[in-house]
């Protein structure tokens, strides 16, 4: 076996310094009724081309060479091809969560940076060095609101992704946090009058996508004071980070719950992806995850080491802020990378170009369809009515290479068969815009 | 021509990768640039006219650079970090086995990297089909009858596990009050089952750091739930009376859930399944090569067996009347779903990778050589320290520093001195049932030369412990930092870089002076 360092003879040297005369001797705590004694029955050992020709056979029963207008929580971005050449690199890729600062200073110096571009982007004033991905991070952020207030109820938004709500409903379930969702306006935006008489004296926070999950920005500041008006939290969960190039930052929730995808991530069917939590400073002991802090070492040189891990699992055991122990320090990376590539003026070109394509393909889709929710602004995705069902509409599309936007009934049955939500990024070209109209218009 | 004479400090100096590198922010400099967008082939739009109040007007801080100075800052920073392909870590509990590259190269592929999670079912069969055939993989592995693999780490696979024990004492009318957990167990354990509504109940091991299978009986009731059992245990102990454990739980109704933390000391040679284990999670970034990446992303599939199953979160994985694969999202006694999309699906196709370049002699084999590893080191280093278990041992080996700590070296010194030998440190002061734990687990990727360079380093030090005490105190000596300063960081904590005010003057460092 080509990844096993050892010859025939060592292993039988090795045994007799052990003293055993068999591997098997060294199995012999486990109950012989208990020993498997066939091979699993499971593939045959590969060639190492035999691997690749059976993953590019998967590769190819994909959608390869299709145009696609999904995005609905996760967003098709150009990926610099340094932040594969960097990442790929055994230091970064093969090392073990930084428990040790001295060895560790690659890792902890660039999640150190992470936390700040995160501080930065989101408006907040800490950040931790992430969780497993946005929908996880809106369930641990809700939970983090009950511990801040003492209080027990979660009012979240309908507009927040469904999948992420989903989530929220099984943790939420199992720490018996009552949650309330409510509605929204007719620009798309969350119903403030339904907000403010959902939210009552127990209300722990509440959760708000934006842009939310039709595309549409929220007003943060007016939630914002209904919220903190009845002493609740207001948690602002952003699926869609290329945004915040060019939407002002949600800086008056008091905690943010980010999901860093689109910096750089591949869409790789549904993960791993990075989450991470931001938020006021005051609320710091009450944080989930990882936490890079600065210090110095011995002769005085500045490092980086984890911090605060009195709130984490391995000392706190069950009284700890969240089981969560691993974090997506790899992922994190590469957003950082991602980060650093655009920069300060690329964030805000890239965004804006994302805006352009989508006021693009929504003049071009409209001569086919009736968009929903005008009177807000958006960001990149718009639901359309479409005049037939979004399901068919979306296979007659497959004849033409196109993945249709996503059809939305089954999460939203007040918009009717006919509702799909479209995503334009800045990867989408005027040409497949131009070629789905077309195809929408013989639907 | 003359040469025109150099006068003061440059504003950038050129340092060394020994030296410090700076942060990012540190380093930038405005209207650098990194990137450029490809042309704009729609008009052109009016961002005040379509945001509004929502216009973002400052991104403060971040950034501006040129790509070389991006890919030197981060390659430079790469070079401080240990890493499994600079050399071993004996970490306990970790598995830190080698992340073949094959691995990276498949999950890379055009159609499997840009796969989207709702794209049509028709056009998803390659990824279905991955997802099933490592379903079925894991599931031949440990024995169980049905997985999900859409937790994303090891603790949300535990969460997952939990939750499905929970929907089943629900399902027979109570949910059921506490977990047990075993003193020996990970952190996360109790973590877990206070996160799932239950109470954690403490369960002592016995002399030979085994379940005390008496005070287990003793323990388990009406409202037990279940026990949580990393198995291997933590000190590497194969719990010999595995079935009488599984017994006792299943006489009052309560169910075992294995920790598989360990599975790389059982893979091909016994099934979780078969010796009494009810549900489990697997640790893909452990027993199945998916790199660590310095802290993740992990990915934790949970097994389960058949009473389980209908708990299981959606979407499953189901073979459609026409022969084609789909997600069945139609489940009434599903726990829910505790992650969006399917989970940390660019590990399962790491995961199946690794599993098909071993195949089952493969995966055997790399068992035995995992579990003759920990057994050729512990051989080699009894005597040297203390090895309060004697128990027969799998996949590692837990000694203890009494012996040095006599001379006031403990196991946290030990192990950052291993670093001066170019060994990453040992688990250190896990498992808590060891006083002074030193954890050590080599796992397969490491040849017999390198175990002797770790044994004759760990000699060499517990020699040091008596003849020199203060240089293993103080160590490590040869990185580039040295002992940092967790105290302070812990009380004023600094967890964003700032700019420096105005008035500030630059900190001028006087060695990078010199030249």
């Amino acid at each position: 076996m080509r990844y096993l360092p050892k010859s025939p003879t060592d292993r039988e040297e090795m045994l007799a310094e052990i003293g055993v005369g068999s591997i098997d001797d060294l199995f012999a705590t486990i109950p012989e009724e208990y020993q498997l004694k066939r091979d699993l029955s499971i593939p045959r050992q590969h060639g190492e081309s035999e691997i690749i020709d059976r993953f590019r056979g998967y590769a190819e029963n994909n959608a390869a060479g299709y145009a696609s207008f999904l995005g609905a929580g996760v967003y098709r971005h150009y990926k610099p091809v340094i932040i594969d050449s960097l990442v790929q690199r055994g230091e970064f890729l093969t090392s073990y969560t930084p428990y040790q600062p001295e060895i560790s200073q690659g890792t902890l110096q660039a999640m150190f940076e992470f936390q700040t571009m995160i501080c930065e982007l989101t408006g907040m004033e800490i950040a931790n060095a992430s969780m497993y991905d946005g929908s996880t991070g809106a369930a641990e952020a809700i939970m983090m609101a009950v511990r801040v207030t003492g209080r027990n109820g979660a009012v979240i938004a309908r507009t927040v992704h469904p999948e992420y709500r989903e989530v929220i409903a099984t943790y939420a379930q199992h720490q018996e946090i009552p949650v309330t969702e409510i509605g929204y306006a007719s620009n798309g935006r969350v119903d403030i009058d339904a907000l403010d008489a959902a939210i009552t004296a127990d209300t722990a926070c509440v959760l708000i996508q934006s842009p939310n999950f039709f595309g549409t920005i929220e007003d943060v500041a007016a939630i914002a004071e209904v919220a903190h008006a009845k002493g609740a939290l207001l948690i602002v969960s952003i699926a869609e980070a290329i945004s915040l190039g060019i939407v002002r930052p949600p800086a008056e929730a008091d905690i943010v719950s980010l999901e860093a995808q689109s910096y750089g991530v591949s869409i790789g069917y549904g993960g791993p992806y990075c989450g991470v939590i931001a938020c006021k400073e005051k609320f710091l002991r009450q944080m989930p995850g990882r936490l890079i802090g600065e210090t110095k070492d011995v002769n005085g040189k500045r490092g980086f080491v984890l911090t605060l891990s009195t709130r984490e699992q391995h000392i706190r055991r069950e009284k700890a802020t969240s089981n969560i122990c691993t974090n997506q320090a790899l992922v994190a990376l590469m957003t950082t990378i991602f980060l650093t590539v655009y920069g300060k003026e690329g964030m805000s070109e890239l965004a804006e170009h994302n805006l352009a394509k989508a006021a693009y393909l929504k003049t071009a889709l409209q001569q086919s369809g009736k968009v929903l929710f005008e009177g807000a602004p958006r960001f990149h995705e718009f639901v359309i009515d479409l005049p037939k069902r979004a399901e068919e509409t979306n296979t007659s599309l497959l004849e033409a290479k196109i993945i249709g936007g996503l059809p939305l009934a089954r999460w939203y049955p007040e918009l009717g068969e006919n509702a799909s939500l479209w995503c334009a990024t800045e990867l989408t070209t005027r040409k497949q815009m131009d070629a789905a109209a077309a195809a929408l218009g013989k639907v | 021509m003359s040469v025109e004479k150099f006068v003061g400090t440059p504003k950038k100096v050129t340092t060394h990768v020994n030296q410090n590198e700076d942060l990012i922010f540190e380093k930038s400099s405005p209207g650098k640039k990194a990137y450029r967008l490809a042309e704009l082939d729609v008009p052109a739009i009016d961002v005040s006219s379509l945001l509004g109040d929502s216009r973002r007007k400052d991104l403060g801080v971040m950034p501006e650079l040129s790509e070389i100075e991006i890919i030197r800052h981060f390659t430079r920073l790469s070079t401080w970090n240990y890493a499994i392909d600079l050399g071993m870590y004996p970490l306990g509990s970790c598995t830190m086995k080698y992340n073949p590259r094959v691995n990276e190269a498949v999950a890379r592929l055009e159609g499997i990297a840009d796969a989207h999670p709702y794209q049509p079912e028709a056009l998803s069969q390659g990824c279905l089909q991955i997802m099933k055939t490592l379903s079925e993989c894991l599931i031949e592995i440990t024995g169980m009858d049905a997985i999900t693999l859409q937790p994303a780490a090891g603790a949300h696979g535990e969460f997952t596990g939990i939750l499905l024990v929970r929907a089943y004492h629900e399902s027979k009318g109570n949910p059921r009050k506490k977990i047990l957990i075993p003193d020996s167990a990970h952190g996360t354990n109790p973590a877990t089952a206070a996160v799932c509504g239950y109470q954690v109940q403490n369960l002592k091991s016995n002399a030979q750091g085994m379940v005390d299978i008496e005070e287990l009986e003793r323990l388990v009731d009406e409202d037990t739930a279940a026990l949580m059992l990393t198995n291997p245990s933590t000190i590497g102990v194969f719990e010999s009376e595995i079935h009488k454990i599984a017994d006792i739980l299943h006489a009052k109704g309560a169910l075992l859930y294995m920790d598989g933390a360990n599975m790389n000391a059982l893979v091909g040679k016994t099934r979780p399944g078969d010796f009494g284990v009810d549900v489990m999670h697997l640790n893909l970034h452990k027993t199945f090569s998916t790199p660590h990446g310095g802290g993740g992303p992990g990915s934790g599939p949970v097994a389960c067996k058949a009473i389980l199953e209908r708990f299981l979160p959606t979407p499953v994985v189901v073979v459609r009347e026409s022969g084609t694969l789909g997600l069945e999202y139609n489940r009434p006694q599903t726990v829910g779903r505790v992650r969006m999309f399917y989970g940390n699906f660019g590990m399962f196709v790491r995961a199946l990778a690794y599993i098909l370049a071993n195949g089952p002699d493969g995966l055997r084999q790399t068992t035995e050589d995992a579990v003759l590893n920990a057994n050729y080191i512990r051989a080699k280093l009894e005597g040297t320290f203390e090895l309060p278990y004697t128990t027969r041992t799998l996949h590692e080996v837990v000694f203890s520093d009494r012996l040095q700590a006599k001379h006031g070296v403990k196991t946290g010194d030990m192990g950052k001195r291993l670093i001066d030998y170019g060994f990453h440190a040992y688990t250190v002061s896990f498992p808590m049932i060891v006083a002074g734990a030193m954890m050590i687990e080599p796992t397969e990727s490491e040849s017999r030369e390198e175990l002797d360079l770790l044994i004759d380093a760990l000699k060499q030090i517990a020699r040091e412990a008596v003849e020199n005490p203060e240089l293993v105190k103080t160590s490590p000596h040869t990185t580039r930092l040295q002992r940092l300063d967790e105290t302070t960081a812990a009380r004023k904590p600094i967890l964003r870089w700032k700019a420096p005010i105005a008035e500030t003057p630059l900190v001028v460092d006087t060695a990078a002076k010199e030249w």
